[in-house]
């Protein structure tokens, strides 16, 4: 990984983040409604309108509100929520940890899990463990994360009653400590395992195409005609049957994160999905494009993030 | 395409897709805002999915929201499939200061979260299907793109390109008679995959309100079944089933379109 390519890779991300705030801005601004209106009521007189637009900037030139909103955006300054009243910075900041929780907790399971099946499959490859894997793969891939939600909460938590239906901790008591921490863990298990089911699906395919690749290569049938036990060839395998996977991570960033905030709407897991939802319900804008601008983020990150790792992994790689 | 039973299964499962759409009137057991029967009435011989709290027919619901979920995928992916294979002809035929403009456009298009952007402008410019098209299809051609300027970059130095040439057919000729023909069954793969995500994506915004409270939707009937979680099971299983059904049929499709191209080469995943 030269430092050339890590300098142009990062150069990247500012047009694409400048990209996504006007985007943001070009919604506001053409969307129907007047925000005075909103803000002074409909039946205010002329010169308190006119106070309202010049005390909000609404009477500038439209390039000099662009400048004025990035600028804002920049300092990570987003604006009031309608609603609570509270810059959307800390609305948002508040709920990010417990979504974080979900992410990666979910991540984590998919990928060991996926990882280990797909070593399964490819190993098996054509016998019956492989053929059930990969049906399975299929069937959680096509599966909307709402609805695989909405079975688990019926057959698990409340059929079997194994697991609580919703929320981040029991509210009939109010514990400290590691007891709370199991309780958390408790209510995490469902929303977790409901997320990870599409990412270990993709993982466990991805993973078992890699390991067969590999397994064809030239090194491979060198390893296994030194002697090599089998688990010793699959493991040297595995290290780049593992490199598609990197790529394949950062590009679902985005999905990754629509799919936690529909799992959070059917556990009422009180995070962002929790979030977009009320603001959706209370037309919030101003919270919902702070949570447009972080989701972007969050992607062209995840993006920049995977292609610095994946040349380090992989020193062939080269800009251009 | 047929040959693998995977192929057939998509195949089947995306024709019977579209005919439900198509004669959803005819299909239907019921107007599917008709109140017909009790509420929250278990399947029954009447009613095959049972009713929902206001008891209307969920399988009536379930096939006019074919029709929905039809309407969204087929426009989006028309809008997405026009761009992605102008955007990704243009910038493989004409490589260049060109392709290095459309390319910056189709990566930075690509980071785009689109559910959180369809979020956004249906916040702020009300509900309505063809606000969602317009956000779905404008945000989902950079794939299509890809592959199309991958298949005119290789197509392009062929020998009957060449040949074309020679006779005096104009770039835009070999372009879109000899050029695109062959890089669109690439596209189709893409295009498929595609689809399968609008469907999920749809769904997953119908299903946090926004859909378009006109139509039926699966993603409607799914919002609404999440308060009866405990009492009827049906109103949250059936339109679900419907969903994943679709997706995996334009997954299977997808599938066995690229084994029938490239029978050689690794699966997408």
């Amino acid at each position: 990984m030269t430092p050339r390519y890590v300098l142009r890779r990062l150069v990247q991300v500012v047009p694409a983040v400048a990209g996504i705030v006007l985007i943001a801005f070009l919604a506001i601004h053409t969307a129907p409604g007047d925000p005075v209106l909103a803000l002074a009521g409909e039946h205010g007189d002329a010169a308190y309108y006119a106070f309202i637009r010049a005390k909000f900037g609404l009477d500038r030139p439209l390039p000099e509100q662009l400048v004025v909103y990035v600028t804002r955006v920049a300092r990570g300054d987003l604006g009031l929520s309608f609603v609570h009243g509270r810059p959307v910075a800390v609305v948002i900041a508040e709920r990010v940890p417990t979504t974080l929780l979900l992410i990666v907790t979910a991540l984590a399971l998919s990928t060991t899990v996926g990882v280990a099946l797909g070593v399964l499959a490819a190993r098996r490859a054509g016998r019956p463990a492989d053929l059930a894997l990969r049906t399975g793969a299929l069937l959680a891939h096509a599966m909307p994360s709402f609805w695989l939600a909405q079975m688990a909460a019926i057959a698990f938590a409340l059929g079997t009653g194994w697991f609580p239906v919703q929320g981040l901790t029991d509210a009939r008591r109010s514990l400290i400590g590691w007891r709370y921490a199991l309780d958390v863990a408790h209510h995490l298990v469902l929303p977790a395992l409901v997320l990870a089911a599409g990412e270990l699906a993709l993982t466990t395919r991805l993973t078992r195409t890699g390991v067969l690749e590999a397994l064809a290569t030239d090194y491979a049938r060198t390893a296994r005609a030194k002697g090599l036990p089998e688990r010793a060839v699959v493991r040297h395998a595995l290290r780049n049957a593992l490199l598609p996977l990197v790529t394949v991570v950062g590009s679902r960033a985005g999905l990754v994160v629509t799919g936690a905030v529909l799992v959070e709407t059917v556990f009422a897991w009180p995070g962002l999905g929790q979030l977009l939802l009320s603001s959706i319900q209370t037309r919030d804008v101003p919270v919902l494009l702070g949570l447009f601008l972080l989701a972007s983020t969050t992607v062209i990150v995840a993006n920049l993030v995977t292609d610095l790792a994946y040349a380090w992994l992989d020193p062939r790689i080269r800009y251009e | 395409m047929l040959r693998t039973p995977a192929g057939a299964i998509g195949l089947v499962l995306t024709l019977a897709l579209v005919a439900l759409a198509l004669l959803a009137d005819a299909l239907a057991p019921a107007d599917p805002f008709a109140s017909v029967a009790p509420p929250l009435a278990p399947p029954s011989r009447a009613h095959a999915f049972g009713t929902d709290d206001l008891g209307r027919d969920v399988l009536a619901g379930i096939i006019h929201g074919t029709r929905t979920s039809l309407l969204v995928v087929a426009s989006v992916i028309a809008l997405a499939a026009i761009i992605g294979v102008a955007v990704g002809a243009v910038s493989g035929y004409w490589t260049g200061a060109v392709d290095d403009v459309l390319m910056r456009m189709t990566d930075f298009v690509l980071v785009v979260p689109r559910f959180f952007l369809a979020v956004v402008v249906i916040a702020l410019f009300g509900a309505g299907t063809d606000r969602l098209i317009l956000v779905l299809g404008l945000t989902s051609w950079p794939a299509i793109a890809r592959v199309v300027r991958a298949q005119t970059l290789s197509l392009v130095r062929r020998e009957f390109v060449d040949a074309a040439r020679a006779l005096g057919a104009t770039d835009t000729r070999v372009l879109v008679r000899y050029v695109l023909p062959g890089a669109l069954p690439a596209a189709l793969v893409v295009i498929s995959l595609n689809a399968a995500s609008v469907i999920l994506l749809e769904a997953g915004l119908s299903f946090i309100g926004l859909g378009d409270p006109a139509r039926m939707s699966w993603g409607y009937l799914a919002n609404n079944a999440q308060r009866f979680l405990r009492v009827a099971w049906w109103v949250a299983l059936f339109p679900g089933a419907a969903i994943a059904l679709a997706v995996l049929g334009l997954n299977l499709l997808g599938d066995a379109l690229s084994e029938m191209l490239e029978p050689r080469a690794p699966r997408p995943t």
